[in-house]
């Protein structure tokens, strides 16, 4: 069960997510996009958008620096377990509130504006409830598992973090899952689950975050295709539901 | 130096009686499709008036186009690229659905479905955007006409700025159509301000054009635009915008909204442009040198010295040729009485416009004086400052100087040409009045008031020349079919692709538009003449000499 758990199944959504993304982008170029609702309305989106995609932008870059670093870097570095775990704690709980009450902004704004709740896909509800229980997770593992310690003290450097590594070593090591707490070991899976939906989903906008604008030219040049129109016609279009 | 060719248009705004035709046939043929209801590529403006979307010439609010930063250089003036990425999350300068309009359509099944009733059943406006019922109040042309009035006055941005020398007095109310479309600028800031670089301008017509594939949906170009012509695709989470019809350019068809006028009123046609003088042409201090800056980077095609640098950078001989014969180089440079729209956007704009003379006119004509007089227009347009200023400050960045120049030029061309229509002598002091000589004031009447489809519409194909692969089954290794081919193999879809090409869209036109299956009906016969021998004349050689050998011929006619 274990290793179904914690080596079988993030794989499976690895693999997804990687091959997945190769296929939209192959083959979906055109529907990969950001799909905003800005034009619908803007009141609300103006203050949940900046504050869901900068917390999580937070949020992301605590994750890769507890999962990726090892502890004993930390420590030759000088960093005691306790000054690094008040830093993770307060930076994470501010970029996971901020992300919370965004995410909460955004939510309540696309199920009460009624064009933004029409222009909502299935696929988006599926992604907005795997996101919701992902960070609402997370906020759980650190408010209850680091500032509160219910259920005793749990150091994810020595844990989590280290079955994550061995993961992407290709060489899991899944007794270190195994015996973490629940909510982290739900907080892993269910973000695995969100993984492996990612390609298929709006959120594919990550990785076209646009940084080489701050360095190309600004004005574009580009020579025609040298077939004129002879691509087969692509689809341009979408089904109307109603 | 470095030429670069540029498809630009040129409207002469004298003759738009706004009937949208342009806007409605662009419709039918680009933005028909869901998402895109709201999206005119191509509307008609009552000026005065506030223009689609609402009050966009106001760039204080919307921050649109390029402005000189405090050392003096050219930025954009929503901010520069960490501004633009900072506040991509939620674009602070996006005009809502509400600054265009709610697009609507009707209930028409009620009409149809509804159970008998005492009263006739109505087909309720729904709501595109939230399939609601809703009241309509606003569309992309709702102050039609209604230019000059107490109605828009307060809402039209460039008004705003002569408002304490304009009084709206019934008597002196003015108003005129502005057709607009995609400026395809030289210094496009809708592709600066795009992140994704999904925007860019083609190098070999400059037509500007959003990369479907490669647009991500963060609608800076939206803001970008001071023109407002690029639009969010709601439903595909794109933009888009004009295309220039490049498909029917590229054949050397003129665009939709051009092929349709009524009022026969566009130019298009080429411009060679020295495209390294593009950014400092943009970026002269004095918002009134603008219009003289963006004339000067535009190149003589006569000139030998540009033509040799034209032929070194890759533009081909028959494209010079048509820049020669250019209506837009005339108009621009020859004549000058092409004005560009919103200069002081620093976008460098290629569609230019001929001010209207009328607004002068009809005030000369009201007063019962001859309205076409050079000495009443000439005092007219001196006199009535409001419609000179105004069309500064839509052309000119408030300059009324080369507004007058045009206007008098237009002036004079009317009454050198009343006389010659009505018989008299000719006056060779009305062109010399504008500073033209009699030919020139000639070949101006020829291009703005005959106005010959070939003169007006003067475009060269495309280069895309296809003989190696149309000969693919010659010369290619046709192993390609296996590897390489389509993967479809049965039905219609299979086979490698159609190049198209003007012989197609050709040969699809003849099919389309002859009545006969195989043989012309206006020949008699078809000759060969491969199997002539030389004795004799095959029927069908020689037109037919009496009238029964006219058979199939006059039937129809």
């Amino acid at each position: 069960m274990d290793t179904f758990l914690w080596v079988i199944v993030p794989y499976l959504c690895l693999a997804t997510f990687v091959v997945g993304h190769f296929w939209r982008y192959r083959y979906d170029k055109f529907g990969w996009t950001t799909r905003s609702s800005q034009l619908y309305e803007n009141r609300l989106l103006r203050i949940g958008s900046p504050l869901f995609h900068f917390g999580m932008l937070g949020v992301v870059g605590g994750h890769i620096v507890g999962l990726l670093v090892p502890q004993s870097w930390t420590d030759t570095m000088g960093i005691s377990h306790e000054a690094y775990h008040v830093v993770a704690v307060t930076g994470g709980l501010l970029a996971g509130i901020m992300a919370v009450v965004g995410m909460v902004i955004l939510i309540y704004r696309r199920r009460t504006v009624g064009p933004v709740f029409s222009a909502t896909t299935v696929m988006d509800k599926v992604m907005y409830a795997f996101l919701a229980v992902v960070i609402l997770l997370g906020m759980w593992n650190t408010i209850a598992g680091s500032i509160m310690t219910i259920g005793g003290e749990y150091n994810y450097r020595e844990g989590v973090s280290v079955w994550y590594r061995s993961f992407l070593a290709f060489n899991p090591d899944a007794s270190l899952m195994a015996n973490a707490p629940w909510g982290f070991q739900l907080h892993a899976l269910v973000a695995f689950g969100l993984f492996a939906l990612w390609p298929f989903t709006r959120l594919v906008h990550v990785f076209s975050a646009p940084l080489g604008y701050l360095t190309r030219p600004y004005i574009v040049y580009r020579s025609r295709d040298d077939q004129l129109g002879s691509h087969r016609p692509r689809r341009g279009w979408d089904r109307i539901s109603q | 130096m470095k030429v670069m060719a540029q498809m630009a248009m040129v409207m002469n705004l004298d003759k738009c009686i706004g009937c949208h035709t342009c806007s409605v046939t662009c419709k039918q043929a680009w933005t028909n499709r869901t998402g895109t209801e709201y999206v005119w590529f191509n509307n008609v403006e009552t000026r005065p008036g506030q223009g689609y979307p609402r009050r966009y010439e106001d760039q204080e609010e919307w921050k649109g186009g390029w402005t000189l930063n405090k050392r003096g250089r050219l930025s954009l003036k929503a901010g520069g690229r960490w501004r633009k990425l900072a506040t991509i999350f939620s674009n602070p300068k996006l005009p809502s659905i509400k600054d265009y309009y709610e697009p609507w359509t009707y209930d028409y099944a009620t009409l149809t479905d509804a159970p008998a009733q005492e009263h006739t059943p109505v087909a309720r406006p729904k709501s595109l955007i939230s399939g609601k019922d809703m009241k309509i109040s606003w569309s992309s042309n709702w102050d039609d006409n209604l230019g000059g009035s107490a109605a828009t006055e307060k809402h039209d941005p460039m008004l705003a700025k002569i408002a304490d020398k304009v009084k709206f007095e019934f008597e002196q109310t003015f108003m005129f159509y502005l057709p607009r479309i995609c400026e395809h600028c030289l210094n496009p800031s809708c592709a600066a301000s795009c992140p994704s670089g999904a925007i860019y301008k083609r190098a070999e017509d400059g037509i500007v054009l959003v990369d479907q594939d490669r647009c991500r949906g963060w609608r800076m170009c939206v803001s970008g635009c001071p023109y407002k012509k690029v639009y969010f695709n709601h439903k595909t989470g794109k933009a888009e915008k004009c295309t220039f019809c490049f498909p029917r350019i590229e054949v050397g068809l003129p665009t939709v909204c051009a092929e349709t006028c009524v009022g026969r009123l566009r130019y298009i046609g080429l411009v060679l442009y020295d495209a390294d003088r593009v950014l400092e042409a943009a970026s002269v201090p004095d918002e009134h040198d603008l219009y003289e800056a963006q004339r000067s980077v535009l190149m003589d095609p006569h000139d030998p010295e540009v033509v040799r640098a034209a032929e070194r950078d890759g533009i081909p001989r028959d494209w010079i040729d048509a820049a020669q014969r250019s209506p837009i180089h005339a108009l621009i440079n020859v004549f000058k009485v092409a004005l560009p729209l919103h200069p002081e956007y620093r976008t460098m704009p290629m569609v230019w416009y001929i001010p209207p003379l009328s607004p002068v006119i009809d005030v000369v004509r009201e007063t019962g004086e001859d309205a076409e007089d050079t000495g009443n227009l000439f005092a007219a347009i001196d006199a009535l400052r409001i419609p000179v200023e105004y069309l500064a400050e839509l052309f000119t960045a408030g300059d009324t100087v080369p507004v007058d120049g045009v206007l008098k030029k237009l002036a004079a061309m009317r009454s050198y040409m009343r006389d010659i229509n009505l018989g008299r002598d000719p006056d060779a002091s009305i062109p010399a009045a504008v500073g033209m000589s009699e030919e020139e004031m000639y070949d101006m009447y020829r291009l703005l008031a005959i106005a010959k489809y070939d003169e007006r519409y003067v475009i060269p194909p495309a280069h895309a020349e296809q003989a190696h692969s149309l000969e693919e089954i010659a010369t290619e290794c046709s192993v390609s079919e296996y590897g390489g081919g389509n993967p479809e193999i049965f039905g219609e879809g299979s086979g490698s692709q159609t190049p198209l090409a003007v012989e197609n869209f050709r040969m699809l036109q003849d099919r389309q538009t002859s009545d006969t299956i195989a043989s012309p009906n206006d020949k008699a016969a078809r000759v060969n003449l491969l199997n002539w021998d030389g004795k004799g004349a095959p029927p069908g050689m020689f037109p037919p000499k009496d009238a029964d050998q006219h058979h199939g011929r006059g039937d129809e006619q």
